[in-house]
């Protein structure tokens, strides 16, 4: 076997990762628009799912533009906050910050009735890591309209049955509070729930801590809105 | 033999007798996690195919000037490369399936077939037939993969590629989709019917002790 001086090694070695460096850099920044593109497409369809609309990679920024008629960013205190893009806005950095400093998305969307529905964004944790989704309310602030619910890595077959149409559709026409002021959310629970329950949904068999992430993560962010609602409540 | 036909046994080869995963048993973990459905295994196959046959021809084309010392670090550099531009070519172009794979392409790079190949085949071998030997054996890996993937969506999901092509008279008729199809174990069992039918036709894979 040929024998190689350590000068050798050391050239060959640096001169290797050197090369190698600038072609990653190179192929990541000419690929990173169209990823970042594709990010966006999969917001703008997780987005119009909790509006009951569904939509394909190729139609979710046309339908976007055509329901979503207005975003805006609010505070904990239910006011509307100026000058922060509520798109660009990531939710997992907001609820690590001091509740008071919090920016807070709602998309309005108009119906094809003409009627307004709001879209909160969510974010919590499920069994193996984050989960998150969008939930969109009536005008009265109170009855939700859909939801659309994602994960990184919950078990298929198990909690990853919150992604399914099935699961999400229990929760559409579910009220978030008890009488017009008591916040209550919605609780996800385990045995059979009476349909006729405004407040709860079943939980899924087998997903036990994925329901019980996906109902902490629904109260949790729902009541930051807490205020808003009683501001804008038609 | 000429150098066409040597060839040609090196691309065909993995398909059955040195077939990666039914014999050599190598890239099982891979396996089992992405065969759900059909489409992410067919991706699954064509990236690790990638990886391995350019991988190998790289490294051959570099192999008289790798010292012997750090050859693994070379390797390693090269598939880790090479599957980080797998990534993000995949993320860019095919967002749906890169969510689906998660972070299985990032484990390509543990993949026993590619750095198998590498020291077995590419540190002493010429480019080409060496680029060969790589396409083989992904090859051989991505058709494991797909039948895989093929018996596990239909039974599973009743679809393939995500079109339904059982038909709705069979489920009115009381046919189900099997549910089990979609859990990890099933993949195992579906590897192992393979590896069955694979040694009841060819003896000469079967051990004697």
């Amino acid at each position: 076997m040929k024998e190689f001086s350590n000068t050798y090694i050391f050239t060959f070695s640096s001169i290797m990762v050197i090369v190698v460096a600038l072609l990653l850099a190179l192929a990541a920044l000419q690929l990173k628009p169209l990823q970042d593109k594709n990010i966006e497409i999969e917001k703008k369809q997780n987005i119009l799912a909790s509006i009951n609309v569904p939509a394909t990679a190729e139609n979710a920024e046309e339908l976007y533009d055509k329901y979503i008629t207005e975003s805006y960013v609010v505070n904990t205190t239910g006011l509307r906050v100026d000058g922060i893009d509520a798109f660009g806005v990531d939710m997992k950095a907001e609820l690590s910050k001091p509740s008071i400093e919090r920016a807070l998305p709602v998309y309005v969307s108009t119906l094809s009735n003409g009627e307004n529905a709001f879209v909160l964004p969510l974010r919590g944790k499920g069994l193996w890591g984050p989960i998150w989704g969008y939930i969109s309310l009536n005008k009265d602030l109170n009855t939700i309209y859909g939801v659309s619910f994602d994960h990184q890595g919950e078990t298929p077959g198990l909690g990853a049955e919150i992604k399914e149409s099935w699961y999400q559709q229990k929760f559409i026409g579910k009220k978030i509070f008890q009488d017009s002021t008591t916040f209550v959310s919605i609780k996800v629970l385990k045995g059979i729930v009476d349909p006729a329950n405004p407040h709860a949904v079943d939980g899924i068999s087998g997903g036990t801590i994925t329901s019980k992430g996906l109902e902490a993560m629904i109260d949790s962010c729902l009541v930051l809105y807490k205020e808003y609602y009683f501001i804008n409540r038609k | 033999m000429s150098t066409s036909s040597k060839n040609l046994k090196l691309f065909t080869a993995p398909f059955n007798l040195h077939n990666p995963i039914t014999v050599q048993v190598l890239g099982i973990c891979s396996a089992l996690a992405v065969t759900v459905k059909l489409k992410p295994a067919i991706v699954m196959g064509v990236s690790v195919m990638v990886v391995t046959a350019f991988s190998n021809l790289l490294i051959s084309l570099m192999r008289d000037y790798i010292p012997p010392r750090i050859r693994i670090i070379v390797q390693l550099v090269v598939v880790a490369a090479l599957v980080i531009l797998v990534d993000q070519v995949l993320r860019a172009f095919v967002y749906d399936v890169s969510k689906q794979l998660s972070v299985y392409v990032g484990l390509i790079i543990t993949n026993c077939i590619i750095m198998g190949r590498l020291e077995a085949y590419a540190m002493a071998n010429k480019p080409w037939p060496s680029f060969v030997d790589g396409v083989g054996n992904g090859a051989g890996y991505a058709v494991i993969l797909i039948m895989i993937g093929f018996t596990r969506e239909l039974l599973g999901s009743g679809s393939l590629l995500g079109y339904n092509v059982v038909p709705q008279s069979f489920y009115e008729a009381g046919y189900m989709n099997n549910g089990m199809m979609i859990m990890p174990p099933m993949a195992l069992i579906v590897v192992g019917l393979i590896i069955w039918v694979q040694r009841s036709k060819f003896p000469e894979l079967n051990e004697t002790h």
